[in-house]
């Protein structure tokens, strides 16, 4: 972790409930720039919903949240500052239908950075060439693949040139055969050093990439350490029961 | 068992697919003759549709009455002709003798060429607009160009052109004005009140749509216009009054921009709530991301009822009929209660009838091949 800067994300004690339900306990978090970290846990343990808070797509009623110590308030300005610095790939891609791939990753830059198109356009086919799909430039998102798609949505996310990704089960759904596609982009993304906050069941994934693993559970971090203390050594029974399960599953 | 291999041979003559499988006999046995039920009701239908397709062709075209002689003594058209035909014949000659004022009403009859231009021009921006090449901001001046030209027309005054004051003016070009202006004004009043009701966090505004939707949409247009023509004057100051096709024209406006909004709506909330949360995560203003994302998507979503409203909106301008407004169908009815023609309203009917047809099957032409435009890059 490199400490000299400021973390790049601070969670402090946040709470959030969907009406009645409790599913976000007392979490804190702080996330330091460069660093890797891997969130884990069952369906409905709120780690989707911990993403989501990152950059404000959900709200949380109680504790604080920094992003790259700006803290997130009702103050949309702000918001849409500290979102264009923070990039997201969802599970089910999100790209816009009606655009090309290019206008996908160009949209952003320009309507949010003002750059100009022909710039716009050149960084875009940067990205898209980093994720091995510049000949897909001019095709629409559903001529594509799963693992194309999301490959995409990474471009786009990145041709933001954002300080933190945020990922949500990226390759939840996709078919076997497009998840390493995907991976070994994200993969090659950690290694140049990108902050990245991850949903994921990819233990492989996490092994290979991960400073630090988060489980939750109902809503509260329940264990956190590295990869190999996490998998190797895990404390809790309900991370030992997790983890048998998933290890089934694959 | 072994691997399933399919050799395709050509066989001279097999290439086209024999006529049983394809063609228009082999679409008639599938579609018309495929059991018993459904030829006994094909046949049915067939002798109707030739009996009283032949005898509307018979009195339309072969036994009716195209011209009649001028009576010397009136100086007027003698309808002897068509009287003898009545019952049997159609008299056409009620259209060759009112046509000009069946169309442009009681405009004055020298400067008719004015309003024949205006509506050349009303046809000629819609044909423009729908060119997909032409959207393009400059859409926009050649609207208010268009727009200025036609008003210039129609009132004259200036460029020594007579003036032509509002209550003289009437038929297609009253029928037009309404429509286009009112299409064009309640659109973008639509898109925002539409917006304005799913608005989570201005529960003010979301309210005010909510009303401004549920009041207009729960009373019918005849009762706004009524209130319009007849209620509004008496609030508004002595001298201030504007005229009567403007506050018509403001009551269609209101009218459907409601109508409009809530099929927006519809296309709202039909966008999958991850294309929101995409444009969000890219910190896209709200505007940004409304014009650029969402209304795109949503407005191709729903061109089937957006159309479907349009076309209906397009036949309703014809209820200003009822506060004495000249419009196309107005012109029609007082056409035919010239004596001479009284007993011949049929032929003008079928000729209004026609007119309205033409501009709402363009339409929906028109927005079926939009949605088959669109659909090409939209591929899920």
């Amino acid at each position: 972790m490199s400490n000299d800067t400021q973390p790049a994300i601070v969670l402090e004690k946040v709470n959030k409930w969907f009406g009645q339900l409790h599913v976000l306990r007392d979490v804190s978090l702080t996330v330091g720039t460069g660093e890797k970290v891997v969130v884990c846990g069952p369906s409905g343990s709120g780690k989707s919903t911990l993403i989501r808070c990152i950059n404000r797509l959900e709200t949380h009623q109680e504790g604080r949240i920094l992003v790259d110590g700006t803290e997130l308030t009702d103050d949309t300005r702000a918001l849409d500052t500290i979102r264009s610095e923070v990039g997201m790939v969802f599970q089910s891609f999100n790209l816009f239908p009606h655009l090309t791939i290019l206008e996908n990753c160009t949209l952003a830059p320009i309507w949010v950075r003002k750059m100009p198109k022909v710039e716009a356009d050149a960084l875009a086919m940067e990205f898209l060439t980093r994720v091995k799909i510049p000949e897909q430039a001019l095709k629409y998102p559903g001529q594509l693949s799963g693992g194309q798609q999301q490959r995409v949505a990474i471009a786009r996310a990145l041709c933001m040139r954002p300080k933190i990704m945020l990922f949500d089960e990226p390759t939840s759904a996709l078919d076997p055969e497009m998840i390493k596609e995907v991976l070994d982009t994200m993969i090659e993304l950690a290694e140049s050093g990108m902050t990245m906050v991850c949903v994921t069941h990819e233990m492989g994934f996490a092994r290979q990439v991960a400073d630090r693993v988060l489980f939750m559970d109902q809503g509260e971090v329940v264990e956190s350490g590295t990869p190999v203390e996490m998998f190797e050594r895990p404390q809790t029974d309900r991370l030992k029961l997790f983890l048998s399960q998933i290890l089934r599953g694959h | 068992m072994s691997t399933a291999t399919t050799t395709h041979i050509s066989v001279p003559g097999r290439e086209q697919p024999p006529m049983l499988v394809a063609g228009p006999v082999a679409w008639a046995r599938a579609n018309l003759f495929n059991s018993i039920g459904s030829s006994l009701v094909t046949l049915a239908l067939a002798y109707f549709l030739l009996k009283y397709a032949a005898s509307f062709i018979d009195w339309a075209f072969i036994k009716s009455v195209w011209t009649v002689p001028m009576d010397p003594a009136t100086g007027k058209l003698d309808p002897t002709a068509c009287r003898a035909a009545k019952g049997t014949g159609a008299c056409w000659a009620v259209i060759w003798d009112k046509y000009r004022f069946i169309l442009f009403g009681r405009y004055p009859f020298e400067e008719q060429w004015r309003a024949a231009i205006v509506v050349v021009l009303f046809i000629g921006l819609f044909v423009t607009s729908a060119m997909r090449r032409f959207w393009r901001r400059e859409l926009a001046l050649i609207w208010v160009a268009t727009l200025t030209a036609i008003f210039v027309l129609m009132w004259g005054g200036v460029f020594g052109l007579r003036y032509v004051p509002q209550d003289e003016w009437g038929g297609l070009p009253i029928t037009l004005i309404l429509s286009t202006f009112g299409l064009a004004c309640a659109f973008p009043i639509a898109v925002l009140v539409a917006l304005g009701r799913r608005s989570t966090n201005l529960p003010a505004v979301k309210l005010l749509c909510v009303i401004y939707i549920e009041v207009i949409r729960g009373v019918p247009l005849i009762s706004l216009l009524f209130m319009a023509s007849v209620m509004f004057p008496l609030f508004m100051p002595e001298g201030l009054n504007p005229d009567k096709l403007l506050r018509a024209q403001v009551a269609i406006i209101l009218f459907a921009a409601v109508y409009l909004a809530e099929v927006i709506r519809g296309g709202l909330q039909a966008l999958p709530k991850g294309q929101y949360e995409a444009a969000d995560a890219l910190g896209l203003s709200y505007w940004k991301k409304m014009g650029l994302i969402i209304l795109p998507q949503a407005l191709r979503l729903v061109i089937p009822p957006l159309v479907n409203t349009f076309i209906g909106f397009f036949k309703d301008t014809s209820l200003v009929l009822i506060i004495g407004i000249f419009d196309l169908l107005t012109s029609g009815k007082v056409a035919v209660a010239d004596p001479i023609w009284q007993a011949f309203s049929t032929e003008v009917y079928i000729m209004l009838g026609l007119i309205y047809f033409c501009f709402c099957f363009s339409m929906s032409r028109y927005s079926r091949g939009l949605e088959r435009e669109f659909s090409k890059s939209v591929r899920r």
